[in-house]
């Protein structure tokens, strides 16, 4: 499996920050690219802020966005359709004890800004005891470079990339029927400014290559996709021909599946390979881990610090701080910097990932981790970078210790109830192992387990930790965020296969 | 509560003023070299509450505004969109859409929607019922749902609230054929979720209501009430040994199996070939008792619409009679590459009804026997290209007609190509709430994994 990773970051315990720390002025950026068009300044913020805090809550905050953003895309060999789109606005929140006001505007300007203020305010009633607080600015080693992918790469270049990668995957096979390839890339300048102090701007680059195919053989089609990205410029995809590497990587899935006989039905020993595997950690224990859900109580996790939730070989953690990472952050949306949370130590539940709305009412502190999809969403905790730290074993030692199980190497999406638990995530590549051995592929199939209980279950843990190539989203009332996920090679004693072979 | 009572629905702008803006890109598409060019423009304005354990939890105001333009050069395509509506930013856009357009490839396909199929007329459906609601209004009526499900049954523990939504759009388009329109929209909801808990642990379900009309959702304790009931139908859930067992679909998920159908019959996919259903028309996808129909212009149905996303007029169709397809899911484009015409369906199917049967849920019980009831699904386990499926699942086994327990951690797996013709029954209890309208289904047996 080609899953490229920017170097130093697979020694992700060490977190290795670039040494030469970009130091470019965020704030500074986002001032001049969202305010100063509008004619905004410290004066005016303040403003908005005081008609907040006119009204009696407890803090609020205005968000200004602005993307640019861009979709190339390829099929039977030519691009034959692109877009651009250009987004911006300004949400305006206040929020006092449990309760938020939320009002926005496409329109940045004072007019919309005061109006948005006065409809968001309305959560609470008339009579002030808030303070605007003295804003504060913290620049921090900026993970990723706060250039505009969109001009990184020219018109034909970007048109010449993808006839590349599709010309890759035609040659791979000529059992090839489409090639079908997209390329993304996107820019958010963002600037937080709140009542509690912070005051923050960011500028988020990031682009997204994907490939997929169809081949046929003997009137029999399968599909196979790959790709990649981070916050980066397209210049990522051309080095080490990572692109390339995409195509021949989805031509080898779909050919994989080709073969593919039915999958087992049962509950069964499970080894999953290193990567993009890891949404098993996304989904079995990163939402249930989410600030909001345990402050509620209606998490399967609620309640339950301190507790052994997994094997001791289990540690897993959520780091907004990786270099050009898809799920990585300088900041979240609300301003607060990203961190490294620990969230299973050694098997024992550490810690949940926060806002600042439910760490406040949970006497916590923010873990930066809340974000929004857009300005015209509120913030709910939510991962960056989720993933489970290197074990001791041998990959092929785990493999070997298996008499009859399943080995999935690559997924599809996975989904949870974090109430009773219950996660599914779909296997697009999967082999059977018989006596140690991995034997012929089998079609895909959903597993199933139980969030609290499928990590105590796992019974060896791989040196081999990746991180995925940078392509997850991640889903949650409705808004969606880019994030990221890794894992080494793990064996799960128990774990319920839903094939069509009993 | 507020001091100030604001309205849910700000006025949306005059209908004059949008058309005008897409006569302005569309003559501003023709300054800039398009040989043709469509254009839409849209505004919607709502507002949303949600309650949890009685308190106000958020109180969301919406407004949002959109543009979009598709220029064509020759036979070459470009897009781009923004929000800004100043004549600064139409000119930017469809300068961003020409510059596209000048390095795609020219597509012998591409293009607006023949002139001919384009709606003469716009038929006034009945989308439009404003909700004259206030934010207080909305948090009373959310309160008295969420009660509802709170005090039905002391197991009734814990809440992630409920919720009352009220949106209202408009959107115009309009393309260099000179076709230009536009209807305005509403769209309002109720909803609860809540959590049962008791030794075997907590279970969560939810209830919605949604409608175009607010005097057609249903009762707000009615809603908390099912809500309720839902969730504390699962407590005490236990896992199945892995087994093969007939299953019976729940009408909210029996449309997301109509949906897959969809899906597979779409243009797109076929032209791609990246469907199980290639080179079917005219033959048996589904047993002979099974008929589906599209119904465009249904008052105030959710899926309703006098045009397409390209302006091509809807109409009545049938896209199964007798299990026989007899037709695909078409726009412009993907008609062209599969030698067809449209069939009016850019932006999705308008009402697709699959014809209800005779019986009941309880009939349908009784039917199954002893087999699997399946009243949630988790997961996208379904692959189109092969129709292979597989899905986490949870609901009840029945024996005899009669259930027996809760079920959950289980998967149901299976080809949806015999799942389709497997189907012994469709029920009469339709689920009206989306775009797709279908009863319970039955199917032979499938794999359940379990234990």
């Amino acid at each position: 499996m080609a899953s490229p990773i920017p170097a130093g970051v697979a020694d992700v315990n060490k977190r290795i920050l670039s040494e030469n720390a970009m130091t470019t002025d965020t704030l500074a950026l986002a001032r001049h690219h969202l305010l100063a068009p509008a004619e905004l300044g410290d004066g005016e913020l303040q403003q908005a802020l005081a008609r907040l805090l006119d009204h009696a809550i407890d803090s609020g905050d205005l968000y200004f966005q602005s993307r640019r953003a861009e979709s190339w895309s390829l099929e039977e060999g030519q691009v034959k359709s692109a877009s651009h789109a250009i987004q911006q606005g300004v949400g305006v929140r206040a929020v006092s004890g449990e309760k938020t006001g939320f009002a926005y505007s496409d329109e940045i300007g004072l007019p919309a800004l005061l109006e948005a203020a006065s409809a968001a305010r309305a959560i609470s009633r008339h009579g002030s005891e808030g303070r605007l607080q003295i804003w504060r600015s913290n620049p921090q080693p900026a993970v990723y470079q706060t250039l505009d992918p969109l001009d990184t790469l020219s018109a034909d270049a970007k048109i010449h990339l993808l006839e590349q990668v599709d010309n890759a995957a035609r040659r791979q096979d000529p059992r090839v029927n489409q090639v079908m390839v997209s390329l993304t890339g996107a820019r958010d300048t963002i600037l937080v400014a709140s009542s509690d102090g912070a005051l923050a701007g960011d500028v988020r680059p990031l682009v997204r290559l994907n490939v997929t195919v169809i081949v046929e053989q003997n009137g029999r089609r399968e599909q196979g996709s790959s790709g990649g990205g981070g916050r980066i410029g397209y210049g990522w995809f051309l080095d080490e021909d990572r692109a390339l590497a995409y195509a021949r990587e989805a031509v080898r899935l779909a050919l994989v599946n080709l073969d593919a006989v039915p999958a087992p039905a049962g509950t069964m020993k499970v080894v999953l390979g290193p990567g993009w595997p890891g949404i098993l950690l996304h989904e079995a224990v990163g939402h249930g881990l989410e600030g909001d859900f345990n402050r509620k109580g209606t998490s399967a996790f609620s309640g339950r610090l301190g507790e052994r939730v997994a094997s001791p070989l289990c540690t897993v953690v959520d780091d907004g701080t990786l270099p050009n990472r898809r799920g990585s952050l300088n900041m979240d949306d609300e301003g607060t910097p990203t961190q490294c949370t620990t969230l299973i130590e050694r098997g024992v539940l550490k810690g949940y990932l926060q806002d600042k709305l439910n760490a406040r009412l949970m006497n916590m502190a923010p873990t930066g981790n809340g974000r929004r999809e857009s300005y015209a969403h509120l913030p709910l905790p939510r991962m960056t970078n989720t993933y489970l730290l290197a074990g001791e074993h041998e990959p092929a030692e785990i493999i070997a210790s298996v008499e009859r199980g399943l080995y999935a190497v690559n997924f599809g999406g996975g989904q949870v109830d974090i109430t009773s638990g219950k996660f599914v995530f779909s296997t697009s590549e999967a082999y059977w192992i018989e006596n140690g051995r991995v034997t012929r592929p089998v079609k895909g199939a959903t597993l199933i387990g139980n969030g609290p209980e499928v990590l105590t279950q796992v019974s060896m843990v791989g040196n081999d930790l990746k991180l995925d190539a940078g392509v997850g989203t991640c889903g949650k009332d409705g808004q969606s965020v880019p994030v990221g996920v890794g894992q080494p090679t793990l064996k799960i004693e128990a774990l319920t296969v839903g094939g069509t072979r009993s | 509560m507020p001091e100030s009572i604001t309205p849910t629905a700000t006025l949306l702008p005059e209908r004059k003023l949008l058309e005008t803006l897409v006569a302005d890109i569309l003559a501003e598409a023709r300054v800039q070299g398009a040989t043709s060019a469509e254009a839409a423009v849209s505004c919607s304005s709502g507002l949303s509450v949600t309650v949890r354990l009685g308190q106000v939890e958020t109180l969301e105001h919406h407004r949002q505004r959109g543009l979009g333009v598709t220029v064509y050069i020759g036979q070459s395509r470009g897009t781009a969109s923004t929000a800004d509506w100043r004549s600064q930013a139409i000119h930017d856009t469809v300068r961003s859409a020409c510059a596209i357009a000048r390095y795609t490839a020219a597509d012998p396909y591409a293009g607006l929607a023949d002139p001919e199929r384009l709606a003469r007329a716009v038929p006034d459906l009945d989308l439009y019922h404003l909700w004259p609601l206030v934010a207080e209004e909305a948090i009373v009526l959310a309160r008295e749902c969420e009660a509802a499900a709170l005090t039905h049954d002391s197991r009734i523990r814990n809440s992630e609230g409920a919720g009352i939504a009220t949106h209202t759009g408009l959107a115009i388009y309009g393309n260099s054929h000179g076709f230009c329109g536009g209807y305005a929209t509403t769209r309002h909801s109720l909803s609860c979720s809540v959590i049962a808990q008791d030794d075997s642990g907590m279970q969560r379900n939810h209830w919605y209501s949604v409608a175009r009309d607010p005097t057609e959702l249903a009762a707000a304790a009615a809603v908390g009430q099912k809500a309720a009931r839902r969730a504390l139908r699962r407590l005490g859930s236990r896992r199945l040994e892995t087994r093969q067992a007939p299953v019976l679909f729940a009408p909210e998920l029996a449309r997301g199996l109509i949906g897959h159908f969809i899906a597979a019959v779409r243009g797109g996919a076929l032209y791609r070939k990246a469907s199980f259903l290639l080179d079917r028309l005219g033959t048996a996808v589904f047993p002979a008792f099974v008929t589906i129909y599209e119904r465009p212009h249904l008052p105030k149905a959710l899926a309703s619409a006098p045009f397409d996303g390209e302006g091509v007029a809807t109409a009545d169709r049938d896209l199964v009679s007798g299990g026989l397809l007899q037709g695909y899911v078409l726009d412009s484009y993907s008609g062209r590459r599969l030698g067809m015409q449209t069939t009016g369906n850019a932006g999705g199917v308008h009402n697709l009804i699959v014809e209800p049967g005779t019986l009941g849920q309880e009939a349908l019980l009784r039917q199954l026997g002893t087999g699997l009831w399946v009243t949630a699904l988790l997961g996208h386990g379904v692959n189109l290209v092969t129709g292979d499926y597989s899905r986490g699942a949870s609901g009840f086994w029945v024996e005899n007609g009669e259930v027996q327990y809760p079920v959950h951690e289980i998967t149901i797996a299976g080809n949806l190509n015999d799942m389709f013709k497997n189907i012994l029954a469709v029920g009469n209890d339709v689920d009206a709430r989306g775009g797709i309208r279908c009863g319970s289904l039955l199917l032979e047996p499938m794999t359940v994994a379990g234990q």
